[in-house]
């Protein structure tokens, strides 16, 4: 388990020094979270429907479809230094590997929510010091699932063209729980109303998180394998 | 040190490997001249664990913290330096912050490439590229190189300094298994050859004394009856 954690974290702190280094991914999903948030702002007549209603839908939507953005960058990192056969013969798992990935990943996301988040609060005037906490835990705990499904798929579709497409095509289906079960625990902390009421959704986030983080891990090495 | 058993494998109908068996020894250098298509890459997956093989096995002592891959690209990341592509490849084969730092000196150093420690390798021209995909290789110092059409894409004196290289490597003991489609590169280094075709060895026997015209005109004979 030590040289799992280790090896992994060797290759996501080599995928973050380069993603940081060039910016070529990360600067495009904030340029897009942003754009995004502004497209709804304009296009919504407040006077129809309460932004507090509208709100967690927007920002659910804005995150997962900029995350999607940054989940091809992992493998397109090894494609475009013709790396991946070289990491195949070296003595790492395929585990470690797809940890690595999954961690690398996880920053690139964080980043762009972190980014995020505040222009939200700012573009819809949405309050959310009062459940800061709660919020980030609800939004860390769906970004896990949805990244973990997400690098599976991007490694089983980086040799294929128009992989970019294909991502979500295949991946937004497997997204729909977490998406239900974020959408409405934020929409509860939005409105004040306890996270008790809500426990089932946090459950459903917390399985998805433990069951495809595993069979993420089992079923990768096929993705890689030759 | 190194061995092959009985190797078969086939993608689809297309058989890569077919009953492929040889030992080698502490000094001993396999050169596989084939052509295109005959399987010699599948070979160098197999015995490097990156391919599974249909039948037969294959086994390296040390396993793959033992072997150093020379492939068709050199699995350098551009954005990274020299130093920092180095140090990557050595953590994945599990050396220590000390002696990884003390190798990286010592490759760059015998390649010559000391001072473009500090350099991204994406401002390097091909063929110091070429030197440090060699220092990539051998960061770990393996007792077993494997090498894919090694000379590809090089002039004539990056060419006459790699098999200088590979001759000392030999001389050191290392095992050697060189595959390639041209017969004049590497029958030198050659204790041991293999003509390749259709997966099968047509050929395997020690070199002797043969010279690259003699080697040449075998190979000739061979692939043409079998």
């Amino acid at each position: 388990m030590r040289e799992l954690v280790t090896q992994a974290w060797i290759v996501a702190r080599k995928d973050l020094v380069l993603e940081f280094r060039t910016r070529t991914a990360l600067f495009s999903a904030v340029v897009f979270t942003a754009l995004v948030l502004v497209v709804f702002n304009f296009g919504r007549d407040p006077t129809a429907v309460a932004t507090i209603d509208l709100a967690p839908s927007i920002l659910w939507v804005t995150f997962t479809f900029a995350a999607m953005l940054t989940l091809n960058r992992a493998f397109q990192l090894e494609l475009e230094n013709q790396a991946l056969e070289g990491l195949l013969v070296a003595p790492l798992s395929r585990a470690s590997l797809y940890w690595g990935k999954l961690l690398a990943n996880l920053v690139f996301v964080a980043v762009v929510e972190a980014v995020g988040l505040p222009l939200f609060v700012l573009f819809f005037n949405v309050p959310v010091a009062h459940v800061l906490g709660p919020l980030v835990g609800v939004i860390a705990l769906a970004t896990v699932g949805f990244v973990a499904v997400g690098t599976l798929f991007s490694a089983l579709l980086i040799r294929l063209r128009f992989a970019e497409l294909m991502l979500p095509v295949l991946l937004l289906p497997f997204l729909i729980p977490p998406l239900v079960a974020a959408v409405q625990v934020t929409a509860h902390l939005l409105g004040g109303r306890p996270l008790s009421e809500v426990a089932g959704w946090l459950r459903l986030l917390a399985a998805y998180d433990v069951t495809f983080v595993s069979l993420a891990t089992v079923l990768f090495r096929y993705t890689v394998d030759e | 040190m190194l061995s092959a058993d009985g190797l078969r494998h086939a993608f689809g109908r297309v058989v890569a490997l077919d009953d492929v068996t040889f030992r080698l020894g502490p000094g001993q250098t396999l050169a596989i001249f084939g052509p295109n298509g005959a399987g010699k890459t599948t070979l160098l997956k197999v015995l490097a664990g990156v391919i599974r093989p249909q039948a037969g096995s294959a086994q390296v002592a040390g396993g793959r913290r033992a072997i150093g891959w020379i492939g068709h690209h050199s699995h350098l990341y551009d954005q990274l330096t020299v130093r920092e592509n180095l140090v990557f490849w050595g953590s994945l084969y599990g050396l220590a912050r000390a002696r990884r730092g003390a190798r990286v000196v010592a490759v760059l150093e015998r390649l010559g490439i000391a001072d473009r420690a500090d350099q991204l390798v994406a401002s390097l021209s091909r063929g110091l590229a070429q030197r440090v995909a060699i220092a990539r290789a051998l960061i770990h110092d393996p007792p077993v190189l494997l090498l894919d059409e090694p000379f590809t894409g090089l002039d004539l004196a990056a060419t006459r300094e790699l098999r200088g290289l590979l001759a000392e490597l030999r001389g050191a003991g290392r095992v050697l298994v060189l595959a390639t489609h041209n017969v004049d590169e590497g029958v030198e280094l050659a204790t041991d050859v293999a003509f390749q075709r259709r997966g099968r060895f047509v050929h395997f026997a020690p070199r002797g004394a043969a010279g690259p015209a003699a080697i040449a005109a075998a190979y000739q004979r061979a692939v043409a009856d079998a």
